[in-house]
């Protein structure tokens, strides 16, 4: 039996009638139509799928809808304010952090969940928290110096 | 066909899907007779329409309209799947229309829209649409100029123009202007009137400056929109029941038991069975039903234990296809190796891998009044509109591809499967299907580069020069099977086998594994004669571009000092594709690790159109080399895929990322052609001259046996 869930998305607040397992990301991209999110393996491998779920990163492909109730979601689609970048969007395009780009959305969430608890994060941090998030076009060099840029490095 | 196509063809290997679809059978017969069926089945990639060929003298207004506000839309069939097509032709045309980048705006990969400029792979797209889009944004030029001219009353010599702004005696007046004011669409129906003058090399304002990709914001905002992306309005999600094993065939369902779920449509057709849902979660619960009831006949299968001796087993002489590219034959081989003093007899295994894009294969699909449009994620969106029109007897119009920029490719997604999935539950449902294929379907379903062995025997005379050359491919195909070195006696060939697996194209093909057995053999022939691997390659090579790089790269790298100083370092270089690469690494192994890695390539592909895309190619493709290199191997036993997940397959990720030095040479005075691909092909075995320094044991496999 479905139930409702309620959950606030980017500041707006959401109800979602549906199976409690049923992972955020399709209700992201299903339900709210919030398709910078990507699928790319459904199963916590590859990070696409990172949103940050009260201020943590989280692959929300393996998160249930049930899990997040009552609690803040933010997605790709809600990190700029209004036609300004957040600083990593504008990093990831100075660095040309991105060639087919399908990794960014999740690279991106994850590297500003990163950045609000280590703003001036460490070379070596950067690559422990990004080492879990793929990019099958293996552009690591400039996604590691996208975050470094925003890491003021 | 034309000439591009034909290029198409000897490069890349396409195999048409293996399970079988049975598609409509009233349609079928009703519109085109069962023929097709089999047609279907053996292959479908040569299904093509026939038509939007481009020919010689096409409209300038297939390729190019302006528009009332001074924006110039170009059309391209070429897909972008993260090899920088977009802003690499973006700039071509920007280049001859003498326009700033955001005065282009490119429609790619739409079959209704678009000039057929074939499907994008072989690296093509640099040496053969770039310059067909250049000469024809060249000669819109030249008619917008004469357009101008009459506008105002001058002679066209008389008209200066730049950046969309047209100048006579103190008059201007601006390309937007100039469509309000003419008949600027009428005038760009006639075909150009002869060769337009293209911007030469040393006057590029556009092309040849670093310049980040096209469509960046709309990609960093979650603004774009991937083939999995689209959605319709009263779409459905769709999934397809698999195989629990290759060849396993259905035996019974009960299709009942999916059916009675809310919401949820099931198709069978022959040995098809889909299904569709409002939501892709309920979709996949329907699935999981259908699978409990499913009972399959399975069928023996190769494993991967046994890969090397099957592929062995299976040769056929001849090479078919795929053997008659390249690949030489002089002197006398056998006798040559007979007489030698020194030889050596080698054989090097390269494992199945996957392309694993990170956005698996999708397509919405969507019938209306008969007809289809799918948006999918393809390099070949004209083949998948064949396949298609085969699949659902369609003509004339009937069916419109188009491939939005697509979350990778890498040569794995020539073929239409998720499309004509997508398009099969569509009808079924009777509303727009949307399809996905999980990671795990991507990494059983899809295809793979091939497998491959290569059986090297090769002899050095009393000089320590190389006096005879056989190289047999068994199975992974002939790209760079031609050596480059000089050698007199030389036999090169390529062996068809049975492939247990689905084998298709990949980044680079076989040039992978050709140019992995060719140098580990020149280090091992090197030792042999008791030579340093730089300078026994140095004395078998001509003057040339793969001489220049091989010298830039270990110049740069400082292989003397670094070899002098008995460091555990490894060089390799090679060529396809008219563009020339070298690698040199060093590297240390621990615990059966690679650690300390550094990578230093030189690479030269003609004149560079865009520095900042060729850098990211090149390190990605050293990065995607590694992986090959080091781990990937796809495992199989009883017919299934046992890593078909990112958790077994372990492909790169940023704590493997080596420091890497390139060395990117500009030839302003080559034409250039496509990086994409030939930078991949030398890091494996100038990784394995490393490994070998390090460890003393040679390893002849793909990936290296590091123990
Ligand atoms: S899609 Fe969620 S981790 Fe891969
Ligand atoms: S840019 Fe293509 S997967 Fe990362």
């Amino acid at each position: 039996m479905p139930d409702r869930f309620s959950l606030e998305v980017n500041g707006q607040a959401h109800s979602v009638e549906t199976d409690a397992q049923r992972p955020l990301l399709d209700v992201l991209r299903e339900e709210l139509s919030l398709t910078g999110t990507k699928y790319g393996c459904g199963e916590g491998a590859c990070g696409a799928c990172t949103v940050i779920v009260d201020g943590e990163a989280t692959r929300s492909c393996i998160t249930s809808i049930a899990e997040v109730d009552g609690r803040r979601v933010e997605t790709i689609e809600g990190l700029a304010s209004g036609v300004e970048l957040h600083r990593v969007q504008q990093a990831f395009i100075d660095q040309s952090a991105m060639q087919c780009g399908y990794c960014v959305p999740g690279q991106i969430m994850n590297a500003v969940a990163l950045l609000r608890t280590e703003p001036q994060a460490t070379g070596e941090q950067i690559v422990e928290a990004m080492d879990g998030n793929l990019c099958r076009c293996c552009n690591y060099r400039n996604l590691r110096a996208a975050v470094e840029q925003a890491a003021g490095r | 066909m034309n000439d591009a196509n034909l290029e198409l063809e000897r490069y890349e290997l396409r195999e048409p899907q293996r399970y079988e679809f049975a598609t409509d059978r009233r349609v079928f017969n009703a519109t085109l007779g069962a023929g097709l069926m089999l047609l279907l089945a053996r292959d479908n990639s040569h299904a093509q329409p026939g038509r939007r060929q481009p020919r010689r003298g096409e409209p300038l207004g297939d390729r190019l309209h302006v528009a009332e506000d001074g924006i110039v839309t170009v059309l391209t069939s070429k897909v972008e799947v993260g090899q920088g097509s977009r802003t690499q032709i973006t700039q071509a045309a920007a280049e001859e229309l003498r326009l700033p980048i955001e005065k282009i705006q490119l429609v790619m990969a739409d079959t209704e829209q678009c000039p057929d400029d074939g499907g994008t792979a072989g690296s093509r797209t640099t040496p053969s649409t770039v310059p067909r889009v250049r000469s024809a944004c060249a000669a819109a030029r030249e008619r917008l100029v004469e357009l101008a001219a009459a506008t105002l009353e001058v002679e066209p010599g008389e008209v200066q123009y730049d950046r969309g702004t047209f100048t006579t005696a103190g008059r201007t007046m601006s390309l937007a202007d100039l469509v309000r004011e003419a008949e600027v669409a009428e005038s760009l129906q006639a075909p150009p009137n002869g060769e337009a003058q293209v911007r030469r090399v040393s006057e590029w304002q556009v092309l040849g400056v670093p310049t980040n990709k096209v469509g960046a914001e709309a990609i960093v905002t979650g603004q774009h929109r991937y083939p999995s992306d689209y959605q319709l309005p009263g779409m459905e999600y769709g999934k397809v029941l698999r195989p629990p094993s290759y060849g396993a065939k259905l035996t019974s369902i009960d299709l009942e038991a999916g059916q009675k779920l809310e919401g949820v449509t099931v198709v069978r057709d022959g040995d098809f069975v889909g299904c569709t849902a409002p939501s892709s979660w309920q979709a996949g619960k329907a699935i999981e039903a259908l699978v409990a009831t499913a009972e399959w006949e399975t069928v023996d299968h190769p494993s991967s234990e046994n890969l090397f001796t099957h592929l062995k087993e299976t040769a056929r002489e001849g090479g078919g296809r795929r053997g008659r590219r390249g690949g030489g034959a002089a002197g006398d081989v056998d006798a040559a190796l007979e007489s030698a003093n020194q030889s050596i007899d080698s054989s090097f295994e390269i494992a199945y891998i996957q392309h694993a894009p990170m956005e698996p294969r999708a397509a919405v699909a969507e019938w209306s009044d008969g007809k289809l449009t799918v948006w999918t994620g393809s390099q070949q969106p004209s083949r998948v509109e064949g396949e298609l029109r085969g699949a659902f007897g369609l003509r004339g119009d009937g069916v419109r591809v188009i491939v939005p920029d697509t979350g990778g490719g890498f040569g794995g997604k020539h073929t239409g499967e998720a499309a004509v999935e997508a398009a099969r539950l569509a009808k079924a449902a009777g509303k727009p299907v949307s399809l996905r294929w999980t990671r795990e379907e991507e990494f059983t379903w899809a295809y793979f580069r091939p497998a491959g062995l290569i059986e090297v025997k090769a002899a050095l005379d009393d000089q320590g020069r190389i006096v005879a050359w056989d190289f047999a491919n068994y199975n992974s195909g002939g790209s760079a099977l031609d050596t480059p070195y000089r050698v007199p006696n030389k036999r090169e060939r390529v062996l068809e086998c049975d492939s247990p697996l689905r084998q298709g194209s990949y980044r680079a093909l076989a040039s992978t594994a050709n140019t992995f057995a060719r140098e580990v053999a020149m280090d091992e022939l090197a030792e042999l004669a008791g030579v340093d691997p730089l300078d026994f390659r140095l004395a078998h090579l001509e003057e040339g571009r793969l001489r220049n790089v091989l010298v830039a790269a270990t110049e740069k790298f400082g292989w003397r000092k670094r070899r002098a100083e008995g460091r555990n370092i490894g060089l390799a270089c090679g060529t396809e594709k008219g563009s020339y690469v070298a690698a040199c690494v060093e590297a240390d192994v621990v615990d059966g690790e690679v650690q300390n890695l550094l990578v230093c390539q030189a690479y030269e592909c003609g004149a560079i159109h865009n520095p900042t895309n060729l850098r990211s190619q090149v390190e990605g493709a050293i990065v995607m080399g590694l992986g090959a290199a080091l781990r990937e191997a796809m495992e199989f036993s009883d017919g299934q895929i046992q890593n078909a997940s990112f958790y077994s397959y372990e492909v790169p990720r940023m704590r493997d990322l080596p420091e890497m030095e390139l060395v990117l040479v500009n030839r302003p005075d080559l034409p250039s052609v496509g990086a994409g691909e030939t930078p991949i092909i030398a890091i494996a075995p100038a990784l394995a001259g490393a490994v070998y320094a390090a460890t003393g044991g040679r390893s002849r496999s793909m990936p290296l046996k590091l123990g």
